[in-house]
């Protein structure tokens, strides 16, 4: 399919691309929505926000399938939609409902769902990198047809784990695709002062697969290059990273003064806002109007709307619950 | 029946495990032809070959997480981690992925993986291959630990790791590996949170774990001489803990000395204890609890010193009299 003379090469077809539009407006509204709650106290604990990072959570999960796995971040929530989750489930979580994918035991930072491939938010960084090699080893031994997507940022790349679990992938030519979301900075830390090579992705030289850099806010490149990963993965060519340059809009976590950059560069960030970008891609290709994209934008905005009376009408857990699951 | 060595033993209920269920695999480092650091899987990748026996880097961050992931996406891996000591490299993921993924998962999740892994002293090997840790893991709720003392107990208690849809740190010990027992062939499980009581007596128990248990033995052999009758426990798993068996034998005994190879200052010896004094074996008591673990140091190099830093038999006939005021 070309796009203003750009070619999408995954055979995605019209209708996912109007999805994966109102995909990318759900997981926008959802993070304000609970960016809206955390600050009124409705939500407690803590969130890291991926308002910004949309095109690269919407663009990796555009090109799997059903049956193919993911493990995600701290920062989370975007893959999470991405993968298909339902976000009444998903906001009952964070309101530490019993009807949450977690039964309220998890909280934001540990969205799973196991049976549909969603292997797990994580609270450690880096932690979820040795999982999914984990995971692909599993595709590897039995003989499963399944390929495993790894998010993590770019301070996760830091972590021994990313370095011994890319290792691991290469040595064993496992089907994995990681996706490292470089949004420029490790809570405060720039990733300029924190990594001394240009782009993260020259990393995956030292274990000897490829490393693409893509713009992380460009979704059609996004889908293009992972599809490629993906199929690398699928057909036995063993494991890609995948660098999307990207930003994030919001600070770190719920509190966070952004002392560590400037609100100019925060406007020519959102200036590359990837939801716009896709909006201008469809309506000049005459995938949709303008009009009909205000629509799919006030559909998402309605479910996510909806998953809040979703989550507040779901019961708390009972201190009777309190030690279930801990063991199997 | 015929007797094999701890070692053989560990191999065995492994490689018969293997043999049924394709889903069990062992991962490590050296545990290939080499045989692992303590030849405890020599001769498996020949039968099993290269995928089931998978001979790893040195990545033990990397090795355990991928043990994680492949349990909860369906294989049932048994990690060897070549000395306890490289678990602070393996602990994220043992700590905060595998232990707690099924609670923080709402239950949706399984991770049924053994991670089997030689701790203690007795080889000169010094302060960073010498340590006993468990009482770290045992802290963690959501992981089980496992602790044999004899050959009998690690193959029925491996096999019982292995059924388990759990995380289990799996503690061998290195100076018990050559150490034999009758062993039956076929396949038997000891479950997971049973004591084993190696001695019956009457006027002291001794709680002792993995070596200890061997000095407790002979610590009462020598005591009986002396007309004390010793009782000795073996909870063989830290988490579950047999606390009913402990319990009856405190309250039959009325004495008791709690002894372990690590340090103890926080050791699991200290969470025994406890666990007597608020029990019912506390009205039941004649004499205060007597706890012996490792002075709090590293493991030094010279033998000599090695010995005299973790409780020997000495030390155990001392502290059983003591109770008994005859110190």
């Amino acid at each position: 399919m070309e796009l203003n003379n750009v070619k999408l090469v995954p055979d995605v077809g019209k209708d996912k691309l109007v999805d994966l539009y109102k995909q990318m407006w759900t997981i926008r509204f959802f993070e304000e929505k609970v960016d809206e709650f955390f600050a009124k106290g409705e939500i407690h604990g803590t969130t890291h926000l991926c308002v910004g990072q949309e095109a690269s959570a919407s663009g990796a999960c555009a090109v799997i399938q059903e049956q193919d796995k993911i493990t995600s971040t701290h920062r989370g929530h975007g893959h999470c939609i991405a993968k298909g989750a339902d976000v009444n489930k998903m906001m009952a979580e964070l309101f530490g409902r019993t009807t949450g994918y977690c039964k309220g035991k998890g909280g934001s930072m540990h969205i799973a769902d196991v049976e549909k491939g969603n292997l797990g938010a994580n609270g450690i960084v880096g932690g979820g990198i040795p999982l999914a090699v984990g995971s692909a080893l599993t595709a590897h031994m039995k003989k499963q047809d399944y390929v495993t997507m790894c998010f993590f940022g770019d301070g996760a790349s830091n972590e021994g784990s990313f370095h011994e679990a890319l290792n691991l992938a290469s040595i064993w030519n496992l089907p994995i695709v990681f996706i490292c979301e470089n949004n420029q900075y490790g809570m405060s830390g720039p990733v300029k002062d924190m990594v001394n090579v240009k782009d993260i992705s020259e990393r995956a030289q030292s274990y000897g697969f490829p490393g693409v850099k893509v713009d992380g806010n460009d979704i059609v490149e996004m889908m293009n290059t992972t599809h490629e990963a993906v199929e690398n993965a699928r057909s036995g060519n063993g494991p890609t990273l995948i660098e999307a340059k990207t930003y994030r809009w919001k600070g770190h976590s719920k509190s966070d003064a952004k002392k560590y950059r400037t609100r100019e560069e925060e406007k020519e960030w959102k200036d590359k806002d990837p939801i716009k970008r896709f909006a201008g891609v469809l309506i000049e290709a005459g995938i949709f109007t303008e009009e009909e994209s205000k629509s799919l934008r006030s559909e998402a905005k309605q479910a996510v709307e909806d998953s809040v009376d979703f989550a507040k009408e779901g019961p708390m857990p009972a201190h009777e619950d309190l030690l279930n699951d801990v063991y199997a | 029946m015929r007797e094999i060595t701890y070692s053989e033993a560990v191999r065995e209920a492994m490689e018969q495990e293997m043999r049924k269920n394709d889903d069990v695999f062992i991962l490590g480092e050296d545990i290939g032809v080499y045989g692992g650091a303590f030849g405890v899987t020599r001769g498996m990748i020949e039968e099993f070959g290269p995928e089931r026996v998978r001979n790893t880097p040195i990545s033990e961050s990397g090795i355990s997480g991928a043990a994680v992931g492949s349990a909860l996406t369906g294989m049932r891996p048994i990690v060897e981690l070549q000395f306890s000591d490289f678990i602070t490299i393996a602990m994220d993921q043992m700590v905060n992925q595998a232990a707690k993924m099924r609670y923080m998962y709402g239950g949706k999740a399984t991770v049924p993986m053994v991670l089997r892994t030689p701790s203690g002293s007795g080889t000169g090997a010094a302060a960073q291959h010498s340590q006993s840790l468990e009482a770290w893991v045992a802290h963690v709720p959501g992981l089980k630990v496992v602790q044999p003392s004899t050959a009998y107990d690690a193959k029925g208690l491996l096999k019982a790791a292995m059924d388990d849809d759990n995380p289990v740190v799996f503690y061998e010990h290195k100076v018990l590996y050559k150490t034999k027992s009758d062993v039956p062939e076929d396949q038997y499980s000891i479950p997971l949170g049973e004591a084993d009581i190696k001695r019956e007596g009457t006027d002291v128990t001794i709680v002792a774990t993995a070596v200890m248990v061997h000095r407790a033995l002979e610590a009462a052999e020598e005591l009986e001489k002396e007309g004390i009758s010793v009782e000795v426990v073996d909870p063989r798993t830290i988490v579950p803990l047999d606390e009913e068996t402990i319990v009856q034998s405190v309250s039959k005994t009325g004495r008791v000395v709690v002894v372990h190879e690590a340090v103890k200052r926080g050791g699991v010896g200290g969470e025994i204890a406890s666990m007597i004094a608020e029990s019912d074996a506390f009205d039941y008591l004649d004499a205060p609890i007597q706890r012996l673990g490792a002075l709090p140091v590293p493991v030094p190099y010279n033998p000599d010193l090695e010995k005299a830093s973790v409780p020997q038999v000495p030390d155990i006939v001392q502290s059983v009299k003591k109770t008994l005021n005859k110190a």
